[in-house]
């Protein structure tokens, strides 16, 4: 335990009243040293077991040949190679299936959450579909669409959709009494009331629904080059495992995980030019 | 026939004795109820008022007295069963641009600058030409409101009370013919709602505007009003209409006078006498 002085003064006197709150060392550390501390105790701990042979090097590389395994990749990547085309390829598979989920998700949560039509009739078949295991799909999409990218901007875009269909709805619904009487009395129709109050209103969870189809998308796109071949870097990572070289494995993960931070990324930036009152809005009810 | 109501409905507001004499009745209703059908639910029995030009009226009733009914009925947003509405001699038959409204909440959206949020109803109605055009208007409101300075600040950064003052010229540049007041301060501190009822009644003696207010508070509704209707539940009626004569403009201090309490505490015994049976 250590104390910190609440409301530290220099010119204190004998007769104030001093207050101590003990605060635990370990929560007192800044946070760039714990997190990079963490970072090195994992890796201390991974580097132990392997080259102890605790556990086999098929299975589990060391992190040193996975550190080797990233330069020879990224090299590959930077020089053009084969691997950048296989990049692309699979860049290419989640932009599209991205945009697919979000014309074909938005156009439906628009209808879910704006029609009573689309509430009763349609929402009970999105959400039947939605409890499928969709990556059970992925064969069929396959048979349909050919071992092309196509069949895998299909899935990517059938993981990514759901998410995006119930986020707009919820968003259209997140409109309290208050601003849809204001709009009545005002004497605004159906169109105005959703283009300039309910679409705004609902834009926070909008775009949560498409950060969370952001990381379907990749699962999507990647499922697809597993099950169905192709040239991208999905198809790179079952060769790599189909041949026991787990370090390239890791290395492809972790640059693949690269592109699905990009995206993620691009999302939450696009949100903060769009949604520009909502972190002004959350900080002021945090701090009440 | 139709076209001849309006006329007859004056005629016979002339006969009946109103607060201002003066003053010809903006906002008449006679014989309005309403009846939920599907509920079966009895929300207001017979209920006939007149606004005067320039007079402020408050309703006060619990909960569930059918003043929301009420104000919905006269903001044109739910049809009356039976009787008539009508707000400058044409008959109410929807929302209508000459009525402005305010919330509990001042709903003011996020993502519009303040002024911008002040011209909606412009913008709703005639056009994002239209609004720009009445933007200088609408400076104008927020000085009177005492929020000059503030145009292109975003919501966010208003306070509650500023926020409600923004509502006010939101509710203004319109310049309707009744302004229809649903408990507008009440999520305010009590000394900030105070403070902002006194600025209400400068508005609206400076706009003179006719003004309808729904309110919990027995005094908030003494301190404002012309005229206090008293309303009680099951079904929803009027039971007593109190003229309140204390001198315009009303102060603060009058919150603590003999005759402002003796007022209160005849409209509160009203009250308990049918409101909590």
């Amino acid at each position: 335990m250590n104390q910190v002085e609440l409301a530290p003064e220099r010119t204190r006197t004998a007769a104030d009243t001093v207050w101590f709150e003990h605060v635990s060392w370990i929560d007192s550390i800044p946070r760039s040293v714990a997190m990079i501390g963490l970072f090195v105790v994992f890796i201390a701990l991974w580097q132990f077991l392997t080259t102890l042979n605790i556990i086999s090097p098929i299975i589990l590389p060391t992190p040193l040949e996975v550190a080797e395994d990233l330069i020879f990749v990224g090299a590959n990547l930077v020089s053009g190679d084969y691997m950048l085309g296989a990049l692309w390829i699979t860049t290419k598979e989640v932009i599209y299936g991205f945009a697919l989920a979000i014309a074909i998700g938005f156009s439906l949560g628009v209808l879910v959450g704006e029609t009573a039509f689309g509430e009763r009739a349609v929402m009970p078949y999105l959400v039947a579909i939605d409890t499928m295991p969709k990556i059970a799909f992925a064969p069929l999409f396959v048979a349909w669409l050919g071992f092309d990218i196509a069949s895998k901007v299909a899935l990517a875009a059938f993981i990514a959709t759901f998410p995006i269909v119930v986020a707009t709805a919820a968003g259209l619904h997140a409109a309290d009494d208050n601003a849809r009487m204001l709009f009545k009395t005002m004497g605004a129709g159906r169109w105005q009331t959703l283009v300039k109050m309910k679409l705004p209103t609902g834009l926070p969870h909008i775009f949560t629904g498409l950060k969370i189809a952001s990381v379907g998308v990749m699962a999507g796109a990647i499922t697809g080059e597993f099950l169905g071949g192709g040239k991208g870097f999905g198809e790179l990572i079952r060769i790599s495992a189909s041949q026991l070289n787990t370090p390239r494995v890791f290395s492809l993960i972790l640059y693949l995980s690269l592109l699905g931070l990009a995206l993620f990324a691009s999302v939450t930036w696009v949100q903060r030019r769009f949604v520009f009152w909502h972190r002004a809005e959350v900080r002021a009810a945090a701090e009440g | 026939m139709e076209r001849r109501q309006p006329e007859l409905i004056s005629a016979a507001a002339a006969l009946r004795p109103t607060t201002r004499q003066a003053a010809p009745p903006v906002y008449e209703l006679r014989g309005v109820s309403k009846t939920y059908a599907l509920r079966n639910v009895h929300a207001l029995d017979v209920i006939d008022l007149q606004l005067a030009k320039g007079s402020f009226s408050s309703v006060i009733g619990s909960s569930g007295c059918g003043k929301s009914t009420l104000l919905k009925i006269m903001a044109g947003l739910v049809p009356p069963s039976r009787g008539s509405v009508v707000l400058a001699g044409k008959p109410v038959t929807g929302p209508r641009r000459d009525i402005g409204m305010m919330f509990q909440q001042a709903t003011l959206f996020p993502w519009r600058t303040t002024i911008e949020n002040i011209v909606l109803p412009i913008e709703i109605r005639d056009g994002k030409g239209a609004a720009r055009a009445k933007h200088d208007a609408a400076r104008a409101l927020l000085e009177l409101v005492g929020l000059k300075g503030f145009e292109n600040v975003y919501p966010g950064e208003l306070s509650g009370g500023m926020a409600q003052r923004a509502a006010i010229c939101r509710m203004l540049i319109t310049a309707p013919e009744v302004l229809l007041l649903d408990e507008p301060f009440s999520a305010l501190d009590e000394l900030t709602r105070e403070f902002m009822n006194m600025e209400l009644q400068r508005i609206c003696i400076d706009q003179h505007a006719t003004a309808f207010l729904v309110t919990h508070s027995i005094q908030e509704a003494v301190i404002l009003s012309d005229v206090v209707y008293v309303m009680t539940p099951r079904p929803g009626r009027i039971v007593e209409a109190v003229t309140i004569d204390l001198p315009r403009p009303r102060t603060l201090d009058m919150l603590s006078t003999a005759h402002f309490g003796a007022i209160v505490q005849a409209i509160r015994d009203r009250l308990d006498k049918e409101a909590f049976l």
